[in-house]
């Protein structure tokens, strides 16, 4: 392929790709700290600290402007920890502030140098949106070491890292010094947006933090592989991002960068096995099968208490539940093959298996019961108990039900004077 | 033995935001014994115990813990914070979050070994909780996760533990299992110092109690202290002037 005649290409995808790893593990701490958008407003303030380093030196060499980002970052995340602690001011409206007034100085700053002789060819307007093309050999070292120095310190803090994202209290209690390893977080935080800047940008530096660690946890449950996954989601939308601007070299980096990594979080959102959209609909899908067999079940069962001596119908089933024929059918089928149901001597008609009345039974037992409870307990009016019971027979647990009916102490008849059906080895003793 | 105090809390005062919330708080909470820290909410009894944590700021006053500073003795308090107070939702299971009652144990950067493992099992196991050790804790009941919190402080091996309602809103078998660890602590001679709002049940559950209401009411052994009298006076009408004084100084 023609990209990979072009040697500067692979400078800048290990650059990304390194820096793309330590934002992902790095932002799973901000992540679930709470705290994600301190590395937007570290990253905005980074700016004037960029455009003060070359005013003062007059170059472009990466190491210098770095350490201008590191400072004002610093000086910026001192100001909000200082605002959090000193006022009244909550820390979403001091990430507020000190973001826009350390961007509205670093625009204005930006606008001086290009104003200035020979400024507009500074470059540095590519620290607002990125330019990946523009990283070469030399800043790669820099990069490297500063991601090879996150991703090293956090391996070794994980433990503190891990019991103060959880639970900061408890970690001060068995003495973890939890206000030195958050300044340790920020410093982290701070470096990592910096070695970031020329590939991302200030402005969209914040998800590149955030959204690896949200299409993370969607995964997993466990903090080091989630970790694992950000940082290789971060890794992939880094790469994806220095590919982009090697074939648009004049496109800016960053809204590529920001979208391969969004679309990662979309596909995480809607399809992770368990926490996702998708899996999800599916369970609330299952479920309401569940209680439309279950409904069914006590139809039955309830048809036949009204009337013993005729077999109800699939037209009795169905006009009792509002349901449509196709629908009855098929639930009667799949009960059916539960071994819960078997169709009668007549065609249209459908009997309890003994395993099916039990099941049928139990859940009468519960809405029953819990009718009572209602009427007794809650001192509802009995033609208000029903709705809820209807809902209640479904989610009740073997043992609610055991504690409910000794805290009632083995009812016979509902509000309604129905019997409430005991099995044989329940029921009272 | 019961002469010595484990904490031993003299002229305490807290305040938020130039608001008292405990005035003047003085009284020793002897060693060896299961004491309730008795009080309507808003008394100030979370805030005791986070005061006596060091986790939150003091205005004046002195704690002891077995006669020694809090920056000395830390590693001797086991602390179990109210439930409600982490979110759940965090990517663990129950395991590792009583694993992290050791993690006071080790140096800065050092990580817990085996040993510790099985220490956390066990804790787990003491409080019927071993078979839940590889779930999610956001897959816990609330009973359960409380019982998980109790067994990351066993796993501190601790001389004296706070435990901050640890009793609210949890189920009976889980009410159950905390009070018998609390005696089997009892027993092996550690103190334990429980915040508790529940009146009916107190008298069961401690020897010993402090009534709190901004200000230390009575404190001592239940017989003498679990009167009427003082309970009218913590849970009463005439402390409004505590409270009326309170707004106006943080004006």
């Amino acid at each position: 392929m023609m990209l990979w005649a072009n040697t500067n290409l692979h400078f800048v995808l290990v650059g990304t790709t390194l820096f793309g790893f330590s934002a992902g593990v790095l932002g799973c701490f901000a992540f679930l700290r709470k705290r994600s958008l301190i590395g937007d407003a570290l990253a905005h303030a980074a700016l004037p600290g960029v455009c003060i380093a070359y005013l003062l030196t007059g170059t472009k060499v990466q190491g210098v402007l770095i350490l201008g980002a590191l400072g004002s970052g610093l000086i910026a995340s001192y100001i909000l920890n200082a605002i959090v602690r000193h006022s009244r001011i909550k820390e979403d409206a001091a990430i507020g502030l000190v973001l826009s007034v350390f961007f509205g100085i670093g625009i204005m700053l930006l606008t001086h140098i290009q104003h200035l002789p020979m400024g507009n060819q500074s470059g540095l307007d590519k620290f607002l949106f990125g330019q990946a093309a523009s990283l070469i050999g030399k800043d790669l070292y820099l990069f490297g070491g500063l991601a090879a120095a996150v991703i090293t310190v956090t391996f070794l803090a994980y433990k503190e890292f891990k019991v103060i994202a959880f639970d900061p209290g408890y970690a001060e209690t068995i003495g973890i010094p939890v206000r030195r390893m958050d300044v340790l977080l920020t410093l982290l935080i701070v470096t990592v947006v910096t070695a970031g800047l020329q590939a991302v940008g200030v402005v969209l530096m914040a998800a590149m933090l955030i959204t690896p660690a949200a299409a993370a946890r969607q995964w997993t449950n466990q903090l080091w592989r989630m970790l694992l996954l950000a940082g290789i989601f971060g890794a992939v939308a880094g790469s994806a991002g220095a590919i982009a601007s090697a074939v648009a070299p004049r496109m800016p980096t960053g809204p590529w960068i920001v979208m391969a990594i969004t679309a990662i979080f979309v596909v995480s959102i809607v399809f992770a096995p368990q926490r996702g959209i998708l899996a999800r609909v599916l369970r609330q899908f299952r479920n309401a099968t569940r209680i439309q067999q279950e409904n069914v079940l006590k139809t039955l069962y309830r048809l036949m208490e009204d009337a013993p001596q005729s077999t109800p119908t699939v037209d009795m089933v169905r006009r009792y539940r509002h349901l449509s024929i196709r629908r009855t059918l098929h639930l009667l089928k799949r009960l059916q093959r539960m071994g819960f149901v078997s169709e009668g001597t007549r065609p249209e008609e459908w009997l309890l298996t003994a395993d099916g009345r039990t099941r049928a039974e139990a859940l009468v037992r519960r809405h029953r019961l819990w009718e009572v409870y209602l009427t007794q307990y809650l001192q509802l009016g009995k033609g208000h108990v029903h709705a809820d019971a209807e809902e209640i027979e479904h989610v009740l647990t073997p043992e609610l039900e055991q504690e409910l009916e000794a805290l009632l102490g083995y009812p016979v008849q509902d509000p309604h004077a129905r019997p409430i059906p005991y099995s044989r080895d329940g029921g009272p003793k | 033995m019961t002469t010595e105090a484990a904490i031993a809390v003299r002229d305490l005062t807290v305040a938020y935001h130039r608001r008292p919330v405990l005035w003047d708080v003085s009284s020793n909470f002897p060693a060896g014994h299961l004491i309730g820290i008795i009080g309507p909410n808003g008394a100030g009894k979370s805030t005791l115990i986070k005061a006596i944590m060091g986790l939150v700021p003091v205005a004046s006053g002195e704690v002891r813990i077995l006669g020694d500073t809090l920056k000395r003795q830390r590693h001797l308090l086991g602390y179990v914070p109210q439930r409600s107070s982490v979110d759940w939702d965090f990517p663990t299971n129950a395991l590792d979050v009583v694993l992290m009652g050791r993690y006071g144990k080790f140096p800065l950067f050092r990580r817990p070994g085996k040993k510790d493992r099985a220490i956390a099992m066990e804790c787990l196991e003491k409080l019927g909780m071993s078979s839940y050790a590889d779930r999610q804790i956001s897959q816990l009941s609330g009973g359960q996760q409380q019982r998980v919190f109790l067994a990351r402080a066993l796993a501190q091996d601790a001389e004296v533990y706070l435990m901050d309602e640890p009793f609210a809103g949890v189920d009976a078998a889980t009410e159950q299992a905390i009070i018998v660890l609390l005696r089997e602590l009892r027993e092996k001679g550690k103190t334990v110092i429980v915040v508790h709002h529940d009146l009916q049940t107190a008298a069961d559950y401690f020897d010993w109690v402090a009534l709190l209401n901004l200000r230390i009411i009575a404190c001592g052994p239940i017989d003498q202290t679990f009167t009427a009298e003082n309970l009218r006076a913590t849970y009463g009408g005439r402390l409004n002037l505590l409270t009326a004084i309170g707004e106006e100084l943080s004006k």
